[in-house]
């Protein structure tokens, strides 16, 4: 047991745990006996409070490893702390892909499951969970094996979950057969938003991925201007020499903390121009490797340095498809109020799960990256959250570090239905984080 | 807890009844606060900065009575303000302070005396024992009111501004002390400020009202600043008149 210091991918909100690394099923379920108040915590991912527990217990979920062989159907089953970039690194050689990644290779299985994360292919292929067969669970009440078929309810709570109703301890979920180690990449730029959204819109089914960079500096005519990129996995004959090559370790580092002020509003300016010119206007079946078109951001360690030491929030929300133009006054009021913020993230979402935590509804999802420091900044971002809420929308725990209770109900119809769940395994209200705490969602 | 720009939800005000104290909850409340636990001397101007907060957004307001002149009752008074929040503490404001009288007292033992215990003596116990229990739940904050008058201390105030150096000059080594424990300690260093406390004084340059200070207590709760200046640009006009020669110093002080 070592104290340390946690906090998340966004370093804003620090706190001190007793850390702790269980090796199986039955140290898990003896720390859950064990402690008043304890999480389970993977690589850190989470932009916010979502993996740490100040004076509680943090369970350090990386001994629980382990891959299974993967089957012929693609299934495989997977410890909870083995990161998507290490199953990669196994399975793209034996032709697998996961099924859903997010923006980074850095998060364990267990992590994609407490935040039900989604990727490029949400409209096509749904959110993680889609994906998992069954798992094993421990909670402070038993360790059982959990799946939409048995106690579907507790599967239904855990994906999306946040940790909240136990710790997962291994995952069986099917993959994705692919022929070669690239993607047949389609980019388009766009002038502003409405044109991007109406392709989006028009276009998205034709591909399996799909996402969207939108400037969020630019006012007037272009502002919201966007580079649209899409694609479908390669064939073995759409390209020259195919190879099915795992992921590659990043070369490049930041090896400090940046000044607090480097990503203000004009370097971010000048970033997202040369990055806007740079893209092609147009550019058809281009071919690219599996890391460059989904996760860029691997290349760089620690990019999160960049933001300085007060940190950086992310905030990200989705709406209903009948309320495309929350995203239009979102970027807007951004826009307007000079809180300078990093190329935004749209994509289109398909259909939910049964998830009643689970972030992704049909229609759009906006994700912007914002440095803290500008004083308006609080004040912008409780501004949107009335907008989301009134379109019928709700924001991300994984990114949330901001968010105030109250929105938590009306945002997430599924809560109470959760909190019962909750109740039922953890009576004692063992399972908590600083994220529930400041959300209000432990079920006291 | 507390979010990423700073704003707590359960917090603990020593000296809950002061004119800055009360603007920076109002801020407070209307941002994410909403367990507020008001210590004072006074109960009837402690129930009304409790509605106050109420009004700003509190859910859960309560009040703990305690005499600053005593300083054995410090710790008590700590604890019990934490119970009554029931819940981890994401923010202590110690706002205790007396300006007192110094052509009166700077004669008078026992007035010097009582000045001491109530700017530095109970200040220090207190905190002691605020120290103790954030550092023990991993995370939190502490806002200690001091003053620019501690910066460079001038004779027509210096119990006051004295006093109120012992305490900025300990809790900048208090701070020092917190590296690593997830818990951390900003200074207010607020000019005059137009209070019940300054009301029929002579107003300096840069004199300011009380929402003016809780703003910039709110910025620099975001951004994480060991010390606060209000007005921000004081931390320049201090920064030179720490370094004057005490004979242009004297003449400056005193008008």
């Amino acid at each position: 047991m070592t104290r340390a210091t946690l906090y998340g991918w966004g370093r804003t909100t620090p706190s001190i745990a007793e850390v702790v690394t269980p090796a199986n099923d039955a140290d898990v379920a003896a720390q859950l006996a064990a402690s008043s108040e304890v999480i389970a915590r993977g690589l850190g991912r989470s932009y916010g409070d979502a993996a740490q527990l100040s004076g509680g217990v943090v369970l350090n979920n990386r001994e629980l490893g382990g891959i299974g062989p993967i089957g012929e159907d693609g299934v495989v089953t997977v410890g909870a702390g083995v990161s998507i970039d290490e199953l990669l690194s196994l399975s793209i050689p034996q032709g697998w892909f996961v099924p859903v990644t997010p923006g980074t290779r850095q998060v364990t299985i267990a992590g994609a499951v407490a935040a039900d994360v989604h990727g490029k292919n949400h409209h096509v292929d749904g959110s993680f969970a889609n994906h998992v067969l069954e798992m094993r669970l421990v909670t402070p009440s038993g360790t059982s094996t959990v799946s939409p078929t048995e106690d579907p309810q507790l599967f239904w709570a855990t994906v999306g979950g946040m940790g909240l109703t136990g710790v997962v301890t291994t995952v069986t979920l099917r993959m994705l057969a692919i022929e070669t180690d690239q993607v047949l990449v389609d980019t388009e730029r766009y002038g502003d938003l409405d044109g991007v959204m109406a392709a989006m819109a028009s276009g998205d089914a034709d591909y399996r991925y799909s996402v969207a960079w939108v400037d969020c500096m630019t006012r007037g005519a272009h502002m919201g201007r966007a580079i649209l990129t899409r694609g479908v996995h390669a064939s073995r004959g759409d390209v020259e020499s195919p190879t099915l090559k795992g992921p590659k370790a990043p070369r490049l580092f930041v090896p400090f903390d940046a000044p607090s002020g480097l990503l203000n509003p004009l370097t971010i300016k000048v970033f997202n121009e040369v990055w806007f010119r740079s893209a092609p206007r147009h550019e058809v079946r281009e071919p690219q490797k599996l890391s460059t078109f989904f996760h860029p951001l691997d290349g760089v360690r620690d990019w999160n340095r960049l933001y300085g030491r007060r940190g950086f929030v992310q905030y990200q929300f989705c709406v209903p498809d009948a309320a495309g133009d929350t995203v239009v006054r979102a970027i807007e009021r951004l826009s307007h109020s000079g809180v300078p913020s990093f190329l935004a993230v749209l994509k289109r979402f398909g259909p939910a799960n049964q998830g009643l935590l689970s972030f992704p509804m049909p229609g759009w999802t906006l994700a912007l990256d914002l440095p803290v420091g500008p004083s308006k900044l609080p004040g912008v971002l409780d501004d949107l959250d009335e907008m989301v809420l009134a379109a019928g929308g709700r924001i991300y725990f994984a990114k949330d570090a901001r968010l105030s209770p109250e929105k938590v109900r009306s945002m997430y119809p599924g809560l109470g239905a959760f909190l019962e769940v909750k109740n039922r395994v953890d009576p004692e209200h063992r399972l908590t984080s600083d994220l529930a705490r400041r959300l209000q969602l432990t079920g006291r | 807890m507390e979010n990423a720009f700073g704003q707590p939800q359960n917090v603990v005000v020593l000296g809950g009844s002061s004119d800055i104290a009360r603007a920076i909850m109002k801020k407070l409340c209307a941002a994410r606060a909403h367990t507020v636990v008001l210590a004072g001397r006074n109960q009837v101007l402690l129930d009304a900065a409790a509605e106050e907060a109420r009004e700003f957004g509190a859910t859960k307001t309560d009040t703990v009575l305690f005499d600053a002149e005593d300083p054995t009752n410090a710790a008590r008074t700590v604890a019990e303000s934490f119970d009554k929040v029931g819940e981890q503490v994401d923010l202590v404001v110690v706002a205790v302070g007396m300006l007192g009288d110094q052509m009166a007292d700077e004669n008078d033992a026992a007035a010097a005396a009582r000045l001491a215990t109530v700017n530095f003596t109970w200040p220090v116990a207190a905190l002691a024992e605020v120290r103790r229990r954030l550092v023990a739940q991993g995370s939190g904050r502490i806002l200690v009111l001091t003053s620019v008058s501690g910066v460079r201390v001038r004779r027509t105030m210096y119990l006051y501004g004295g006093t109120k150096a012992g305490l900025d000059r300990l809790c900048d080594g208090l701070a020092d002390s917190l590296e690593g424990t997830g818990v951390t300690l900003q200074l207010v260093r607020a000019g005059v400020v137009r209070t019940k406390m300054t009301a029929g004084r002579a107003e300096p340059p840069f004199t300011t009202g009380p929402d003016e200070v809780a703003e910039n207590v709110m910025r620099g709760l975001a951004r994480g600043e060991r010390v606060i200046w209000s007005p921000p640009i004081l931390r320049y006009v201090f920064a030179i008149m720490r370094h004057l020669p005490r004979s242009i110093f004297r003449k400056i002080a005193d008008r």
